[in-house]
């Protein structure tokens, strides 16, 4: 960075600082090992697993079928008339981060992040590959020769490998895995699919090998809109520097009198894979993944002081620290007004779709009255109105429905193109079919502005039955 | 946060010099990367514009070095359709149009091309929605009373040919006489005849001039609207005991009617559109809830 200087104006550009995490053993390294297995076993397995759902079924336990428009969720099946079911979960994702916010702070971005979680398995694959920090420095700093050549190669063909990986589990969500992995290795599968795949490899591969910590920088709203959900009592990760300072080296093995706890060995700094220094106290780049927790408290084991120097705690209480007061206990900070309504919230979105979910009738209809025109009068005077209906089978076998209105409303139904009122459906379709009713001259119904009606469409042979309200349109002379 | 601990300004950073309520601009230089993708867009964007259409010129723009037509495309998409479609169009041309319904891929793309044929050619006089303009003359083709045939192909011929025009030979033709402007009936004729028409549509009517109107009926009317008056759609005589009226059901309007007759034209299609059409929008009309 250029010094200020009346004369001259400061540099147009930077040029990023290059970050060479440090190996780190702890508490929490080992907890973000554990949570990355997981998560990345998620994503590349599930998309393998299978579930019997019957003939002419896909059998992909998960599977979002773009091209016959279904989404599949083990026993659930969702149609795209039922897409508040998505609603409803992206809502439920959004408070559940709105919780996990307010009480743990940045825990999705430390821990969960896709970008974290692909970052922390390219460093991995670099150490692998170029050793630990000082041998990548090293690396870095010496010019091209073979062995930097070889490193190199071998170092962003895994990461390519890896990329390509990733790309390539993302398109198994959305066609039957198996047919597509043939396809895709004898050349027959879609130019969607090598598209998708070749995007997400590029991305994968820039943004967890070379872009990094900027992603969450410059390029994600995340941290931002973060900062405004996070109160004294949100749980962040803090240098205590009442206790650390004033920081210095060791000298003879000891910590010199009137020194604080800090040796100032940047063990927190060489391990942070945000290149940032926690003492400076919290800030954006900060995604709070522990590792400087693990770090420092390395250190102290080592020279004999306390643990957690650095460590989790909320603004309460560092005031109740600083000021001798007692500790607050971690679930004070958890369970307080705010978090409990974001959960109640949460949970109650979560009940009313699960609710919703087991309300779903195996048949299902939309009632369109048609408007253009509202009533047509017959040759012997009968009022009729059309209705466009659309008949939902969500069923594995055809099925035979009967639409029908109560007697006493005094008109008759009618559909069009059949003699009938059964209409076949069949499995797992959707079928139009303009349906009539009709009203005598003279009868209530003709003869009033507007009735109300119910429409019942049954499945024979079951007891399937659903209705739909709807309106007719008299002659209102 | 606690206000002690936030990052303090770094000492090497340059302000811009702007504080506004003790905030001040930080001038921190950009990253490198951002540089060269803003860089990057300004090669991409003078590419673009020799590549593509792009800098307008007098009568018409650059037309960019790739021949990119936004014109061209939907041409081609167009005839993608049609190559797509020329198949099915020719089955629905082979087809006996009373069976169609009967084969439901058929049967759907004519409802789909009839519909389309419908709202570009016919909407002007029969309405978006079929129903015509009750009472001016332009029927409903929603309802179960047809002047020339309700079936599928006496539809089919309406369309092709058309009604009363001078341009098609094989157009439907009828003319009923001006009963009172040519003077074939007395003025009390008329009023006593309209009177009758009134009786048999079950509207309120004077009874003693409909008893005489009965005679003048049966003389004058009952060849082309029969006895009963039910019409006959083989010369497109409307059905005048029913409830629906063409160019309305009043005393006035059955009255002018009488005294100066009605002349409905519709043009014929088979010389503007081609025939798959044709029959795709007959399919159509039949299956609006009318068709017999």
């Amino acid at each position: 960075m250029s010094s200020p200087d009346a004369t001259e104006p400061p540099s147009l550009y930077a040029a990023r600082e290059p970050i060479f995490p440090r190996r780190v053993y702890g508490r929490f390294r080992s907890l973000k090992w554990w949570l990355m297995g997981l998560m990345l076993g998620i994503y590349y397995i599930t998309p393998w697993i299978r579930w019997d759902r019957g003939p002419n079924m896909p059998d992909q336990a998960v599977l979002l079928d773009l091209a016959h428009r279904r989404f599949f969720f083990f026993m659930i099946e969702i149609w795209p008339h039922e897409f508040y079911f998505v609603a409803g979960l992206l809502v439920m994702a959004g408070l559940g981060l709105f919780l996990f916010t307010s009480a743990a702070g940045r825990v999705w971005c430390g821990y969960a992040c896709p970008q974290t979680v692909w970052t922390d398995l390219f460093i991995l694959v670099e150490r692998w590959v170029e050793g630990d920090r000082n041998a990548r420095i090293r690396l870095h700093r010496q010019k091209w020769n073979g062995e930097k050549v070889r490193k190199r190669a071998v170092k962003w063909t895994s990461w390519f490998l890896i990329a390509m990986a990733t790309g390539g589990a993302w398109v198994f969500y959305f066609t039957d895995a198996p047919t597509l992995l043939g396809n895709l290795l004898t050349g027959q599968a879609g130019a969607v699919a090598y598209l998708t795949i070749l995007i997400l490899t590029a991305t994968t591969f820039a943004f967890g090998g070379f872009a990094r910590e900027q992603i969450c920088i410059y390029a994600c709203p995340w941290p931002r809109i973060q900062a405004a959900m996070m109160d004294e009592d949100t749980l962040t990760i803090a240098y205590r520097d009442w206790r650390g300072e004033p920081r210095g080296s060791l000298h003879k093995g000891k910590i010199p009198e009137g020194q604080g706890d800090c040796i100032d060995c940047m063990a927190c700094v060489n391990v942070c894979p945000m290149g940032i220094d926690i003492r400076d106290g919290q800030q954006l780049a900060c995604i709070t993944c522990g590792l400087c927790i693990d770090a420092c408290n390395d250190t102290m084991d080592k020279i004999g002081r306390p643990r957690d120097l650095i460590g989790y705690m909320a603004l309460t209480d560092e005031t109740a620290e600083r000021g001798g007061d007692a500790p607050i206990s971690v679930w004070k900070h958890v369970f307080r007004p705010r978090t409990m309504l974001y959960t109640v919230l949460w949970a109650g979105i979560g009940a009313g779709l699960i609710v919703a979910l087991f309300l779903r009738s195996p048949i299902d209809v939309n009632v369109t009255p048609v408007r253009n025109p509202t009533f047509v009068t017959l040759s012997d005077g009968t009022i009729r109105n059309a209705y466009d209906v659309r008949l939902r089978n969500k069923q594995g076998a055809d099925a035979v429905f009967t639409i029908s209105v109560p007697f006493d409303s005094g008109m008759r139904a009618e559909l069009e193109g059949l003699s009938g009122l059964s209409v076949t459906v069949n499995a797992n379709e959707t079928l139009s079919q303009r349906v009539y009713l009709n009203a005598p001259r003279g009868s209530q119904p003709a003869s009033e502005d507007r009735t109300q009606v119910r429409m019942w469409f049954e499945e024979l042979g079951t007891t399937n039955r659903v209705h739909h309200d709807t309106v007719f349109n008299g002659k209102d002379e | 946060m606690c206000a002690k601990k936030v990052t303090q300004k770094p000492e090497d950073v340059p302000t811009t010099g702007h504080i506004w309520d003790g905030i001040e601009e930080l001038d921190n230089p950009m990253p490198r990367w951002w540089v060269w993708v803003f860089y990057a867009t300004i090669v991409w964007g003078i590419g673009y514009s020799i590549a593509y259409p792009a800098w307008p010129m007098i009568t018409k723009a650059t037309p960019g070095l790739l021949g990119a037509s936004t014109r061209a495309d939907v041409v081609a998409e167009i005839k993608r359709f049609d190559d797509a479609n020329a198949t099915i169009k020719q089955a629905l041309v082979d087809a006996d149009l009373t069976t169609v319904s009967a084969n439901p891929d058929l049967m759907s793309f004519a409802q789909n091309a009839g519909a389309a044929v419908f709202r570009t050619n016919c909407t002007t006089c029969h309405g978006s929605g079929a129903n015509g303009i009750e009472g001016k003359g332009y029927p409903s083709l929603l309802d179960d009373d047809w002047l020339w045939g309700g079936d599928v192909e006496n539809i089919y011929a309406t369309i092709a040919h058309g009604i009363r025009n001078t341009t098609h030979p094989d157009a439907r033709w009828s003319q009923m006489p001006a009963f009172g402007a040519d003077e074939i009936l007395e003025r009390p004729q008329v009023a006593e005849v309209v009177e009758y028409v009134l009786q048999m549509s079950g509207q309120d009517h004077d009874a003693t001039l409909a008893a005489a109107g009965e005679a003048v009926y049966l003389d004058n009317c009952a060849a082309c609207h029969m006895e009963d008056g039910s019409g006959d759609v083989t010369q497109g005589a409307p059905n005048l005991a029913d409830a629906i009226w063409l160019y309305g059901g009043s005393r006035d309007a059955v009255t002018y009617s009488v005294v100066n007759a009605r002349f409905g034209v519709m043009p014929g299609w088979n010389d503007k559109l081609p025939e798959d059409e044709i029959r795709a929008v007959a399919l159509y009309v039949h299956s609006r809830g009318g068709g017999q």
